[in-house]
């Protein structure tokens, strides 16, 4: 799996708001890449700066207030931050796609389904007639399984149902064969059936179209569906990383442990649902010290003075917390003997 | 939609009905009479009441009410007592007037006032938004005649490079076929009249568009500012579309109904004839037609004006709710 290039290498990425109340970080250097034809996954809880960060990637960050701040966004040999507003528009939706979290509001009402496809399409091949951006459209339609595919191209949005919507959207977001496809919250807006057609799908799309997906999403099961890796954020920043059997099976940093914690558990009835104590810090409130440490149980005197850094536990996991600090060192060993 | 048309024009009649016996009964609540206003202030009482005789003025009110009902039915709007001439033939001269000034001063406010509002959403809070929204502030703020006056006199007098009053030169009358100067001069290929007909235009057409323009333009930042927050905007963006084509493609057409909403009204309101404007620019338009009417207590031409005014309104507004079904297909009438 290691072995896949890196297609995406975000590194030191800060993007930051600024407010009334001072510069805000809602993401503080985040280091990850997704690898070609792999799903990462990023969970967090909201507020994490998942959404965020995904925008920063696509330079569709609300400005004014946001700004990337510092790091660089890599894709291929472009730093994506650097690129004129010209220029990013030939990577968005090109070569980086993405689909939100609300179908029901991310189509336009006004315009039919195939004017919508055409034109995602029509922006990049400007050499295209329109009939064949019109074929390329309805072949899409059918690749994501939506049925009677050239009527559907003069319906409009309202007479589709919020599944229906999504898969528009992916469809429409594929329509370029772009090599990375975000997708943030893509089923949360669904009903539990649907999020699982949809999920179905954007594996089955993933597995044949080889485009790499990173999934942005606060559920865990759909990470432990979809995923091959995740990376677990909190309070803006990278907690832990690592393959998803992995994390599943032997969580490192509190936070993960809490989360697959707090996931209901349909073997054990009578149990109450473990939760997490407190809140979620205000963006910026945390100047020093562990962003987890007034929540979790295994803090000491450093957690609340020092703020740890993300260690390599192993050749594949991170994790940010001083528990794992030690182990770093014995990993770095292991693989010293290894060699 | 033809179903939803002909429901509406249906609905027409009681509104109309209910329009002319409010108007009928606030007119004759005026104080004064229109044989006294003829004949002047010297005349004989017996003359007085011959003439009322004569108009009909003597009957009850709800004969003369019935009277005028009946003629409306056969398509007769009454006859001018000042002139003696059908209203119907007299008020189109007049209409036509204001029909080529509102049209004219509504696309200026239109083009304008839609643009400045788009541009000050796209780019809020920056100088361009500040302007603007200022301008509007003042626009709606400034009395239309003080801006009649002033606009005179700067392009008038000052500069000398705009005429003042008028549709046309004295010296060198439109031949008019519709009455509407704009169409009669292309129809009849005389482009230096239509130089001449568009510079009269262009004064009046200004103090008339500055008031819709400001609320257009206001309505339009609002609208725009709220439509650019939504999800599908940001699904353009991120399909690498140009943020040009994001805000007048996808953006205004979402974001234009409220827009059209005040333009329909501002726009009957125009067509409603505008006396100030027509009377500081001297313009021969409906608004002055019915104010001298009502000078003279010329019942007939006051009670069809009004109507003839009204009927347009309404109009007007069916035209814009059709518009907006063929904007938004989630709006369905049938």
């Amino acid at each position: 799996m290691s072995a896949r290039k890196a297609i995406l290498q975000v590194k030191g990425l800060q993007t930051s708001f600024f407010t009334d109340d001072g510069v805000i970080p809602a993401v503080d250097n985040i280091d990850f890449s997704v690898h070609e034809g792999e799903v990462l996954g990023i969970v967090g809880e909201s507020g994490c700066g998942k959404s965020v960060t995904s925008l920063s990637i696509m330079g569709l960050v609300p400005s004014p207030p946001g700004k990337i701040t510092g790091g660089e966004i890599l894709f291929g040999d472009k730093d994506l931050t650097k690129l004129s507003d010209k220029e990013m528009r030939k990577v968005r939706g090109n070569d980086v796609a993405m689909i939100f979290q609300e179908p029901m509001t991310s189509l336009n009402p006004l315009f039919t389904i195939g004017n919508q496809l055409m034109e995602a399409i029509l922006i990049h091949k400007k050499d295209w007639s329109k009939k064949k951006a019109r074929e390329r459209a309805i072949e899409m339609l059918k690749l994501v399984g939506l049925p009677r595919s050239e009527e559907l191209m003069k319906d409009y949005p309202h007479q589709l149902s919020g599944g229906m919507r999504q898969r528009v959207m992916i469809a429409m977001a594929l329509v370029c064969d772009p090599k990375v496809l975000i997708a943030d919250e893509p089923t949360t807006a669904l009903d539990v059936t649907i999020q699982a057609q949809i999920l179905a799908l954007m594996k089955d799309l993933n597995e044949r179209l080889n485009t790499a997906v990173l999934l942005i999403t606060h559920d865990l099961g759909v990470v432990a569906e979809t995923c091959e890796r995740v990376v677990v954020m909190y309070a803006g920043q990278i907690v832990e990383e690592g393959p998803v059997p992995i994390i599943f099976k032997d969580p490192q940093h509190p936070y993960t442990k809490g989360l697959l914690q707090s996931v209901p558990d349909m073997r054990f009835k009578k149990q109450r649902l473990y939760s997490i104590p407190g809140n979620v810090p205000k963006p910026g409130s945390i100047s020093k010290g562990c962003r987890f440490a007034a929540r979790c149980e295994f803090a000491f005197d450093k957690c609340l003075t020092e703020n740890p850094d993300l260690y390599q536990t192993s050749s594949v996991h991170k994790t940010r917390c001083f528990l794992y600090q030690n182990q770093e060192v014995l990993a770095h060993d292991r693989t010293l003997i290894e060699s | 939609m033809l179903h939803y048309i002909g429901r509406r024009l249906l609905q027409l009649i009681p509104v109309l009905l209910g329009m002319t016996f409010v108007v009928f009964m606030i007119i004759r609540a005026i104080p004064g009479d229109p044989a006294q206003v003829i004949l002047g202030q010297q005349a004989s009482e017996s003359a007085i009441l011959a003439l009322r005789t004569k108009l009909g003025l003597d009957n009850p009110w709800y004969i003369q009410y019935f009277d005028y009902l009946m003629g409306l039915l056969k398509g007769d709007l009454g006859e001018s007592l000042r002139t003696m001439n059908p209203v119907s033939n007299e008020i189109w001269t007049y209409l036509a007037a204001t029909f080529e000034l509102s049209l004219f001063a509504i696309l200026i406010a239109i083009i304008v006032g839609v643009n400045a509002g788009i541009i000050s959403a796209w780019f809020q809070n920056s100088w361009f938004d500040y302007t603007a929204m200022i301008l509007a502030l003042v626009g709606v703020s400034m009395p239309i005649f003080w801006l009649g006056l002033m606009l005179q006199y700067i392009f008038g007098i000052e500069l000398g490079i705009l005429p003042t009053t008028g549709r046309e030169e004295v010296r060198n009358p439109v031949e008019s076929m519709t009455n509407i100067y704009v169409l009669d001069t292309i129809m009849q290929g005389r482009f230096d009249q239509l130089g001449t007909v568009f510079k009269h235009l262009v004064l009046p057409g200004l103090a008339l568009a500055t008031i819709p323009m400001a609320i257009i333009a206001r309505m339009t930042r609002s609208s725009m500012l709220e439509v650019m927050r939504s999800d599908y905007v940001r699904t353009a963006r991120a399909k690498g579309q140009k943020m040009f084509w994001v805000v007048y493609k996808h953006a205004l057409k979402n974001a234009i109904i409220p827009v059209l909403t005040i333009i329909g009204l501002q726009m009957g309101l125009l067509l409603g004839g505008a006396i100030l404007t027509e009377t500081i620019f001297g313009w021969p338009g409906v608004g002055r037609y019915i104010y001298e009417a009502i000078n003279f207590r010329d019942y007939p031409v006051i009670q069809s004006g009004i109507l003839v005014v009204a009927f347009i309104f309404v109009m007007i507004n069916l035209v814009i709710d059709v518009l907006y079904s063929l904007i938004d297909p989630r709006i369905k009438y049938d």
